[in-house]
């Protein structure tokens, strides 16, 4: 087959339809979302009809694809690192069940916090639940692994953990595809002891995962992802993940010989570690993200025959390069130019013409009537207005906790507290949120800034689209106090209005601050066009 | 043969495009490609670069060392010089004059040329008058790929099969736009 120029995330998909998935679950996130996008746009996937529309978040995602794991069928679900935070209940919980067809979990990390709020690493979370992880160095091991990742699922029944970081999602290379496979076949589990988790059963499933350790450790030792570097000399690298790319660069434009370990697949390969460790006394240790591995071999009085991020030859934070590895190998390299001081920086903003402009110029304006501003506010595009010009938010913290720490403050003694949360992250994370509020009449103002589409990820389908008003109302807020507005410079004034009577209501109050999305009505019209 | 290439610019003004056309030749050439790109936050109005790299050996890194670049290609002069600690020694700035201007302190055009010229060899290219030249000013990208052409170590003939093909879904009359506004930057940087 043709070799295909494909990003990590799109390799990633590729795999999958071609490892037999029957669904892709997923919620949109960076640097996740083109793993989805490229199954739903897969004529192939189309024509197979596999399943490719978008989950309401993480959680919903990941209990979805393990449904269609217990109907035999294989399945994907994709997200975000603190995407797995929603999720994590159903994925621990799906490592006691185990899986029946195979279940490939992807997690993509974003190390330098590119476009997140932390910089969590995953592979603990594959530690935590005792599952195996495989973390994939370039585009074509990323194809191979995923297709074995499904392999190795079935054939332990667990889950597989992939773990990608944003460099390997959203980096381009050439991938050559392998034959396909075909979808597996309709086919019920009907083992009700290992899907009904009761403790009498739960404890009987745990101990067979904790059986399966050593076996899954065993085939990390001959696995292709695992693999020794020769080389000369007592210093030597362990290389994990994409780590390995930044190593062998320096290696190789170096026209260095020292060894190299890498790895990309857990729990660790024993055998293969140990030799490695005991034949040098200097050993680098590479690793994307936190100092997982490093920590460990080290020990907890620090052996210091390990460096690497804990000892600070590699930064404690932050993604790697390959400058970061040179001079953690001690190489000498040229003085690299400095960027002129004339340049300015130049921070994303929110797009001219959108709709939470409109809405933060307006909740601004209002607020100047009062003594404090406090604004809950969420992720989102949104979230940009807490730069300047607008400087219109006090807190972003994770998915739908605007409306919960709106309702905490206000349990406080808060008054106005005001919430803002786009559609998408409302329907997310955000309706529980509203019914503690119902149920407290707790006096909070949400407001809903509803640009009818997951806008900050590039605009998926939003699953609030058409029904934010009926939620609101089925959840228990009053309808007089569920208004309605359109964020345009000429209705600022009945809007500012509106704001002002709810923000001065001591109870549940809902405005749905609605317009589109510019980007996304920009494409509607292009596409109309044609 | 490598080289690596750095291509700067504003998130929507169309980075992805070059990367994309660059690739093309580069995979047709039977060359080892890897293309890093900017997606999320930082594609709303915000400064963004694609890490481009095309060699006749595997590459490993999908990011370019510091030092190490052969060309910056800039779509907008003050982005050419926010990646200038990737600049080779001996490595060239080829850039479009047009400022996009989209925040309250961008610093005076002229301090920016005169910055520019100081970092060695340099191609200053008035992209939007050749593109309109072209025909259309939405070439303003293919313009720029042009003049960075003779830098990318990919034959010119191979940049203009990737053109075609990466133009050939919106018709003929767009190709042969590109393809006009692709020979024009060759022009200006004979």
């Amino acid at each position: 087959m043709n070799p295909q120029l494909l990003l990590g995330a799109e390799a990633i998909a590729l795999a999958a339809i071609d490892a037999g998935i029957s669904g892709v679950y997923a919620y949109p996130g960076t640097p996740s979302t083109e793993i989805t996008e490229y199954i739903q746009q897969s004529s192939v996937a189309q024509q197979k009809g596999i399943h490719s529309t978008w989950a309401t978040n993480e959680k919903t995602a990941y209990e979805a694809a393990l449904g269609m794991s217990y109907a035999g069928k294989r399945s994907l679900v994709c997200m975000k690192h603190v995407g797995l935070n929603v999720a994590a209940d159903a994925f621990i919980n799906s490592a006691i069940t185990g899986v029946h067809g195979g279940l490939v979990v992807v997690v993509a990390d974003d190390p330098s916090m590119h476009s997140s709020q932390n910089e969590q690493d995953s592979r603990v979370y594959g530690k935590f639940a005792f599952l195996p992880v495989i973390e994939p160095s370039n585009q074509q091991e990323t194809y191979d692994a995923v297709r074995y990742a499904f392999d190795l699922s079935e054939e332990f029944e667990l889950p597989v953990l992939l773990r990608i970081t944003t460099r390997l999602s959203h980096s381009r290379s050439v991938v050559t595809q392998k034959t396909p496979r075909a979808e597996n076949p309709f086919n019920p589990s009907t083992d009700k002891r290992k899907w009904i988790l009761l403790p009498v059963n739960a404890r009987v499933n745990y101990a067979k995962l904790l059986d399966k350790q050593p076996l899954l450790t065993k085939i990390s030792e001959s696995s292709f992802l695992n693999k020794q570097v020769e080389g000369a000399g007592t210093k030597a690298v362990i290389a994990f993940g994409i780590g390995y790319n930044y190593v062998m660069e320096i290696r190789e434009s170096n026209q260095l010989t020292f060894p190299v370990l890498k790895i990309s697949q857990y729990p660790l390969p024993n055998e293969m570690l140990r030799a490695f460790v005991d034949k040098y006394d200097d050993i680098l240790i590479v690793e994307e993200g936190y100092p997982v591995y490093e920590e460990l071999l080290k020990g907890y009085f620090g052996n210091p025959k390990f460096r690497g991020r804990l000892d600070g030859a590699l930064p404690r934070t932050g993604e790697l390069s390959p400058d970061l590895l040179a001079k953690a190998m001690g190489i000498e390299r040229n003085a690299e130019r400095a960027v002129p001081s004339v340049v300015a920086g130049r921070p994303p903003m929110l797009c001219q013409g959108c709709s939470h402009r409109d809405v933060f110029d307006e909740l601004n304006s209002v607020f100047e009537s009062y003594p404090a501003k406090h604004v809950f506010s969420d992720i989102g595009c949104y979230t940009l207005a807490a730069l300047p010009p607008f400087n219109g938010l006090n807190t972003c913290v994770d998915m739908g906790a605007s409306i919960t720490m709106a309702k905490g403050a206000a349990d406080a003694g808060l008054h106005p507290s005001v919430a803002v949360i786009g559609d998408s992250t409302f329907t997310h994370s955000g309706i529980t949120g509203l019914l503690d509020a119902v149920n407290d009449q707790s006096a909070v103002t949400i407001i809903i800034s509803d640009n009818a589409t997951a806008a900050m990820t590039g605009g998926q389908h939003s699953a609030a689209l058409g029904k934010i008003h009926d939620i609101c109302k089925g959840v228990g807020v009053e309808e007089a106090h569920i208004r309605t507005i359109i964020p345009l410079k000429k209705n600022s004034e009945a809007n500012m209005e509106i704001l002002k009577e709810e923000m001065d209501y001591k109870g549940v109050s809902v405005i749905i601050a609605q317009r589109e999305c510019v980007q996304t009505a920009s494409r509607k019209r292009k596409e109309t066009a044609k | 043969m490598r080289k690596n290439i750095i291509i700067a610019g504003v998130g929507g003004q169309g980075i992805l495009t070059i990367a994309s056309i660059i690739d093309l030749a580069a995979v047709q050439q039977g060359l080892f490609v890897k293309q890093a790109e900017v997606h999320g936050m930082s594609q709303r109005g915000g400064a963004v670069e694609s890490h481009l790299r095309v060699s006749d050996k595997e590459i490993f890194s999908d990011l370019v060392p510091k030092g190490e670049a052969d060309i910056i290609l800039a779509i907008e002069p003050m982005e050419a010089l926010r990646y200038l600690p990737f600049l080779a020694p001996d490595g060239i700035i080829v850039t479009a004059t047009e400022a996009f201007v989209n925040i309250p302190n961008y610093p005076e055009q002229a301090a920016i040329k005169d910055e520019i010229a100081k970092t060695g060899k340099h191609l200053l290219v008035d992209a939007e008058a050749l593109a309109r030249q072209a025909g259309n000013l939405k070439t303003f990208n293919t313009v720029m790929l042009g003049a960075a052409a003779r830098y990318l170590g990919i034959e010119g003939s191979a940049l203009k099969e990737a053109i075609k093909t990466y133009f050939s879904a919106k018709g003929e009359d767009t190709v042969k736009v590109n393809l006009e506004a692709f020979q024009l930057g060759v022009a200006c940087s004979v």
